[in-house]
């Protein structure tokens, strides 16, 4: 168990390293850079700006330096924000981005393993449908359309809760419902599919033929199965949530970090682009890890060498 | 003792899957509600023309232009901020939104079913290291993807074949629409991913098998056994998944949209005119509402009908 998990930390190392590889290259590709604008600038000043940037070097010089500095962690100086390490940027976004991104998690399993679990014990029954029904308007509805219009009922109808603003429990409630929207109904239907093929297996029919009663039998046996898929999905689901999600930080006005990679992303400010997709890929490859180990506890039967 | 009997004609797989489908009534409605956007949208501009005199834009024929105008009998879903009428305006973006779930699916069905197939049936190291290779490109945000393709094949760059593509569609010397077909295509190139997995999944428990042996017997080269024995009985898990491509090309194409980096003005989608919509939700909500919900219940019978496709040609999930 202790090499499986230090074997799979070890290869997180190289695997980000590629993506970071990868994610540089594509940057390179794209012509451009991020000095550039509509007005063209003087060959000596541009001259001036690559050699302070180490842009007249050669590209594997440069890649080299690149790789160097990420290996130790310092992914450098943003080029938009000027005088900020990208590792203050991220550490300075990311909270906002993981507070709503935890609770829209928490709330989505709350809500989708609710309506799973109804729908595959009530099986064609009308919880059944309804549910479904609700998981896949869930599913459907783009989330830039349900934030407004949750907005524009709870925030500017009923005054509910502020429409933007970052501080206070309140002001979490609708980012957190439209944030969580999609992975609820995700998680309804992951959690349906995966308790009504754990109901129909043999380890269940003991179970029943040794008498225990159905509240043992599903909260006992039948859930610990039943939510595999959901574990699965788990992993990546929780780090795209907590490095933010675009939409919900443009609707409601939150300075979380997915608009600062797009916006990154936009301004060709690689150091940043560079710093975040490593973070990323860590975070999913870190919780991919979490997951397969709890995948141990879940199901007994699966084993690690 | 051969009793004497009728030949029965056996159900074939895409007759018996057919008759599933019609049975879940979810996905005839999906099927049905499809079938009427998609009827609405290719003929809908022109009965309005006729009935209304607006052409596609939604600009009235005396150029009289009522901005912000809320639905009324004239304007069934109202007029936008520059006066145009939403109703054409969302017969008209729907087209390119469901031009968008076409073409990207296709694109991302031709890569990633070839794709997944080759590597699939050479085995070995070469389907390793093409997997690995997918695992790298899902680890890299799509949108950054998107936004290189975009950048460099963009403006004087398009490839003449994207460009001969928008022509036919769109007439000559379009460079706004030939910058979405672009855009079309840069979706489909990263969409493929997961369908490369589903069909090479398919073809490794396909290749075994003794038709493919009687195949190579015969003398049937690489290219013929992949594309022609084992392509076309890999086809229920392609078409189920394709299916389900439709809907999340077409959110992710109104998420670029959202950002600005999607359909450009003049050309509208329904994820482009949700996103105008938004500014002025407080005042003019069915600038927002109607694109939205439009969207909304197309995707959701797209999803409906991708289910109902996956129980019917999948009898082996029939049972939940």
């Amino acid at each position: 168990m202790l090499s499986f998990i230090l074997r799979r930390l070890l290869i997180i190392i190289p695997m980000a390293l590629l993506v970071v590889t990868l994610t540089w290259g594509l940057i390179r590709i794209a012509p451009g850079n991020f000095y550039s604008s509509e007005k063209k600038l003087p060959p000596a000043i541009e001259e001036n700006i690559k050699k302070k940037y180490g842009l007249d070097k050669a590209w594997y010089e440069q890649y080299g330096l690149m790789i160097l500095r990420i290996v130790q962690l310092d992914f450098g100086d943003s080029l938009k924000y000027q005088g900020q390490t990208v590792n203050e940027i991220i550490a300075r976004h990311l909270p906002y981005s993981a507070t709503i991104g935890i609770f829209a998690y928490l709330m989505a399993l709350v809500i989708g393993l609710a309506a799973g679990i109804i729908a595959a014990l009530r099986q064609n029954s009308l919880w059944d449908y309804g549910s479904m029904a609700l998981a896949m308007l869930g599913l459907s509805v783009p989330n830039f359309v349900f934030g407004p219009i949750l907005v524009l009922f709870f925030g500017l109808g009923l005054y509910l809760f502020p429409p933007a603003r970052w501080g206070g429990f309140s002001a979490l409630v609708l980012p957190v419902i439209t944030l969580s929207a999609i992975y609820a109904a995700y998680i309804a239907r992951l959690t349906r599919a995966g308790m009504l093929e754990v109901m129909r297996s043999d380890y269940i029919r003991t179970a029943r033929a040794k008498g225990l009663d159905e509240k043992t039998i599903l909260l006992r046996h039948a859930l610990r199965g039943g939510i595999i898929p959901v574990v699965s999905f788990t992993g990546p689901a929780l780090a795209g949530l907590l490095a933010g999600t675009v939409v919900v930080e443009r609707v409601f006005a939150i300075p979380g970090l997915g608009n600062i990679f797009i916006q990154s992303v936009l301004n060709r400010d690689e150091p940043l682009t560079l710093g975040i997709v490593a973070f990323l890929s860590i975070l999913i490859m870190v919780f991919n890890l979490v997951v397969d180990i709890s995948y141990g506890f879940l199901d007994p039967r699966i084993r690690y060498e | 003792m051969a009793e004497p009997q009728e030949i029965v004609k056996g159900a074939s797989l895409w007759g018996d899957a057919w008759k599933r489908l019609l049975k879940n009534k979810l996905a005839v409605f999906g099927l049905v509600v499809l079938a009427l956007i998609g009827l609405l949208v290719v003929i809908g501009p022109t009965i309005l023309f006729q009935v209304t005199g607006f052409t596609a834009d939604g600009i009235p024929e005396d150029g009289n232009l009522i901005k912000s105008f809320p639905p009324s009998l004239l304007h069934p879903m109202g007029t936008d901020e520059a006066g145009r009428d939403m109703l054409a305006r969302v017969l008209q973006g729907g087209r390119i939104s469901l031009m968008v779930g076409v073409i990207s699916t296709f694109v991302s069905l031709v890569v990633g079913v070839s794709y997944g197939a080759i590597a699939g049936y050479l085995g070995g190291r070469i389907d390793n290291l093409m997997m690995r290779i997918v695992d790298m490109i899902y680890a890299i945000p799509y949108i950054l993807i998107v936004i290189v393709l975009l950048s460099v094949f963009g403006g004087q760059n398009t490839p003449r074949w994207i460009q001969f593509f928008s022509e036919s569609v769109g007439g000559a010397g379009n460079q706004g629409l030939s910058q979405i077909f672009l855009l079309f295509f840069a979706l489909g190139l990263v969409s493929w991913l997961t369908m490369a997995r589903v069909v090479r999944g398919q073809i490794l428990s396909l290749k075994n098998q003794e038709f493919v042996l009687a195949a190579k017997a015969t003398g049937v080269s690489t290219f013929g056994i992949i594309f022609r024995h084992l392509v076309p009985n890999a086809l229920g898990p392609v078409i189920v998944y394709a299916t389900l491509t439709v809907p999340s090309v077409m959110l992710t194409e109104a998420f670029l949209s959202y950002l600005g980096l999607g359909v450009q003005a003049p050309f509208a989608s329904w994820g482009s005119l949700a996103s105008d919509g938004i500014k002025n939700i407080a005042i003019f909500p069915w600038q927002l509402i109607f694109p939205g919900v439009t969207m909304a219940l197309t995707l959701f019978s797209l999803n409906f009908l991708g289910d109902g496709l996956r129980d019917a040609l999948d009898p082996q999930t029939r049972k939940f």
